[in-house]
């Protein structure tokens, strides 16, 4: 058999790298930002506070240090692996050089995309689905050209076995692809608003089962497979058993998929599904426990090496902390743990041991090795990312541990009664107070993580400079058609076409399903949106300004909308929220984190003024507060030139707003603006700071109207059912 | 509740799919041989010199 010579494409390989270094400093920056936000609330408004520029509030930079981690670095980072281990387990370059080249600036154009309008508030409010829908458009173009770009390269492979590690990629592909169309699914309005198809409850459960899938397959199983590829090569020696990675990568794509609700235990969800979410997330240690098995046992006699090599160094952290993040996450789904942890910073604290220890160390020991490999040099210095590995170890822990506390801490601070029945700490601030020490080791093991990788990016660079790249590297294998034609004999030769008929095949059907889907879904949603709660009233025009505003500043990133049926929090925020109470709620807005207090039940609770100066200034009504300031909610005219439009869409979706509401939504926006202008005038110490401006046409208006509105349909005591 | 059957609908897509890339990957004979794959990934290096013969790139 006569071997044929070819070449792998390592210019692609260089590119990712450079972006996963370039993401990776840009996105552990931001995040050390928004940390010290936590500590000092004004440290951003250079500008002086009463004039804080809007687009570096918490609200909106949380979703951006979120994304920029996950999309940017673990993205990049992911496709770089991908590109350089693809190529060689398959024996081919990649299908196509043009279709490289496309994803890769294509997903960078994505990522300064998102750069640019998270900070300017286009949201869709969806945790890691924030992007809107021109962006969501993109997203799903570049995918389709990275799974033509990979499949292809499947099919043309010279090497007969898939090895495991091509198997998580494919995976990764598929599902991806399908959950983030499920899930953004959305009715645009204007160039940068949609709403989101699903309302309340519905909409909910289709973010989680995203939520938790974008961290189950973009977060994980194209890892695991770069864990395959890299540690065995590192390590030089075979993975401890690929039998074992065979099965545990059959078992965990299985799983995986039905462990969202696990994320909305004891919320409005219906309870079986519920506890479906917590039966599947409580299988998965299996799985998940024998990949980390896998990937340490393969380093079992070779210990000594990992004394000598700091990439070794990074994936031992790395897997070990998979071990402990998974071992963690069906632990957090039974009901009685979530009950501790959900809403408090022991889930942050649980995926930065993900995403530091898992996704930052794989990609680091990744590109410390594929650097040597791509300029046919020596690392720069061993000793530097010898202290990168102890900074960064050193980041994890002191990041990590300081919010298990806080989490804790917080937890049992909110649940304690006094004999009486009464709650110990009553306001809610006194808890988040007793927790900002811990914010403060917070910061500092960020900032160690940050120093550990800005040396990664010096020694990757003085490595670079000195060696020479190779751009397309020499391999030779022998073809894989003349095995297939001896194999079985008069079966049609795999010709080229033929190739491109399977492609065209499976992305038709895939296509067609989804496009199928897409048509069907939202006519039967609509009908499910009739609402359960006769008292339940749609927004009127003002509070759904109100509502776009609370989105675009991203309120919901600190503030949940879902009191849970605890005696505690029906203690401190009132009645428990029922699921009939959300469906007009495009999107829902239940949140994850109270890093402020719940605000399901706010309307009615404090008066318009108390709204107005706390927004200006939270800490001029609760001294403490580590809320930001919203001073541009005063300044801003309120603009509700696609009032109609919005309030059509919704119409819809299923929302009753008659053709008359639309038609009069002006008028009606104008007068419950005026009347809520009428009543903060009644303060003395209002009329004398704001008494010549026009206050109704602000946005802090509409904002207040909906903030009064929360929760008050069923506060009447009319839970009646229709 | 009706977005539950869409969910579990196309978990149940994408399950089935998988569950027919296994069975395929298995009457392949993909999985016959336990062992070799996880060595031979270790031999894949490139070539060190060009000799520019039969250039597929």
């Amino acid at each position: 058999m006569e071997k044929e010579q070819f070449y792998y494409d390592n210019k692609i390989v260089k590119m990712f790298l450079w972006a996963t270094v370039l993401w990776g400093v840009v996105g552990m920056l931001v995040g050390l930002i928004v940390a010290l936000l936590f500590i000092f609330p004004g440290l951003l408004e250079f500008t002086g506070s009463d004039n804080a520029i809007s687009w570096l509030s918490f609200g909106r930079l949380r979703p951006l240090h979120t994304n920029a981690v996950i999309f940017a670095f673990v993205g990049n980072s992911i496709f770089l692996g991908i590109y350089y281990s693809t190529q060689r387990l398959l024996k081919a370059r990649m299908f196509s050089d043009v279709l490289s080249r496309i994803h890769f600036w294509g997903w960078q154009t994505i990522i300064v995309a998102a750069a640019i309008t998270l900070p300017l508030g286009f949201t869709s409010s969806k945790e890691y689905a924030e992007l809107e829908w021109p962006i969501d458009i993109l997203v799903v173009l570049v995918w389709v050209v990275f799974g033509i770009n990979l499949i292809g390269t499947i099919l043309k492979r010279r090497q007969r076995h898939i090895y495991v590690a091509i198997w998580f990629y494919i995976a990764t592909l598929v599902t991806v692809a399908v959950l983030y169309i499920f899930n953004n699914l959305e009715l645009p309005v204007t160039g940068f608003k949609s709403y989101s198809i699903y309302s309340g409850v519905q909409d909910a459960l289709l973010q989680w089962w995203y939520g938790h899938n974008a961290v189950a397959f973009f977060l994980t199983t194209p890892v695991l497979g770069l864990m395959y590829y890299f540690v065995p090569k590192v390590a030089n020696r075979p993975v401890y058993s690929y039998r074992l990675s065979i099965i545990h990568f059959w078992t965990l794509i299985f799983l995986y998929i039905w462990a969202g609700p696990h994320h909305l235990l004891y919320t409005a969800l219906p309870e079986w599904a519920q506890n479906l979410g917590t039966v599947f997330s409580v299988m998965l240690i299996f799985p998940s426990w024998g990949g980390m098995i896998n990937g340490l046992l393969t380093l079992r006699g070779a210990w000594d090496k990992v004394r000598e090599n700091p990439v070794l160094k990074f994936f031992v952290v790395a897997i070990t902390g998979y071990g402990m993040a998974t071992f963690e996450g069906p632990m957090l789904s039974f009901k009685n743990l979530n009950a501790i942890g959900h809403y408090t910073d022991w889930i942050i604290g649980h995926v930065h041991v993900g995403a530091l220890a898992w996704n930052g160390f794989m990609a680091s020991g990744i590109i410390y090795w594929v650097a040597t490999k791509l300029w046919k040099t020596e690392l720069y210095s061993k000793k530097l990312a010898n202290t990168h590995f102890w900074l960064g170890t050193l980041g994890i822990i002191f990041y990590a541990i300081p919010l298990y506390i806080a989490g804790f801490t917080q937890a049992s601070l909110w649940k304690q009664f006094n004999p009486d029945g009464t709650l110990v700490y009553g306001n809610f601030l006194e808890t988040v107070t007793q927790i900002i020490p811990m914010y403060m080791i917070r910061a500092i093991g960020g900032t160690l993580y940050l120093l550990g990788f800005i040396l990664l990016a010096v020694n990757v660079i003085k490595t670079a400079r000195a060696g020479s790249a190779v751009e397309d590297e020499l391999a030779e294998a022998v073809p894989l058609k003349k095995i297939s034609g001896k194999r079985v004999a008069g079966e049609p030769v795999h010709t080229w076409l033929e190739r491109r008929t399977v492609l065209f095949t499976i992305l038709t059907t895939v296509a067609i399903l989804i496009g199928g889907l897409v048509e069907i879904v939202p006519t039967f949603l609509v009908k499910s949106n009739i609402p359960t709660i006769a008292s339940v009233k749609p927004y009127t025009p003002l509070e759904l300004e109100g509502r776009d505003i609370y989105i675009r500043e991203g309120c919901n990133n600190c503030h949940s909308q879902m009191i849970r049926p605890f005696r505690s929090e029906v203690e401190r925020y009132g009645e428990y929220s029922k699921a009939g109470e959300f469906v007009y709620d495009f999107p829902f807005l239940w949140g994850s984190r109270r890093t402020g207090p719940d605000v399901h039940r706010l309307g009615g609770k404090y008066n318009n003024n108390w709204h107005f100066n706390h927004m200006f200034d939270p800490r001029s009504t609760s001294p403490g507060s580590i809320m930001p300031r919203y001073p541009w909610l005063l300044k801003n005219n309120m603009n509700a030139s696609n009032l109609e439009d919005k309030m059509t869409a919704l119409a819809k979706l299923g929302v009753p707003y008659s053709d008359t509401d639309i038609s009069e939504a002006k008028q009606a926006l104008l007068a419950q603006a005026k009347e809520i202008e009428t009543s903060l005038r009644q303060d003395p110490e209002f009329v004398k700071n704001y008494g010549n401006s026009n206050v109704q046409q602000k946005e802090i208006v509409a904002l207040i109207a909906y903030l009064q509105r929360l929760g008050t349909d069923i506060k009447a005591g009319n839970t009646a059912l229709k | 509740m009706e977005v539950i059957y869409i969910t579990i609908g196309v978990s149940i897509i994408v399950a089935v799919f998988f569950f027919a890339a296994f069975l395929k990957s298995l009457k392949s004979g993909q999985y016959d041989d336990t062992y070799t794959p996880s060595v031979r990934m270790l031999f894949d290096d490139e070539l060190v010199k060009d000799s520019k013969v039969n250039n597929l790139k």
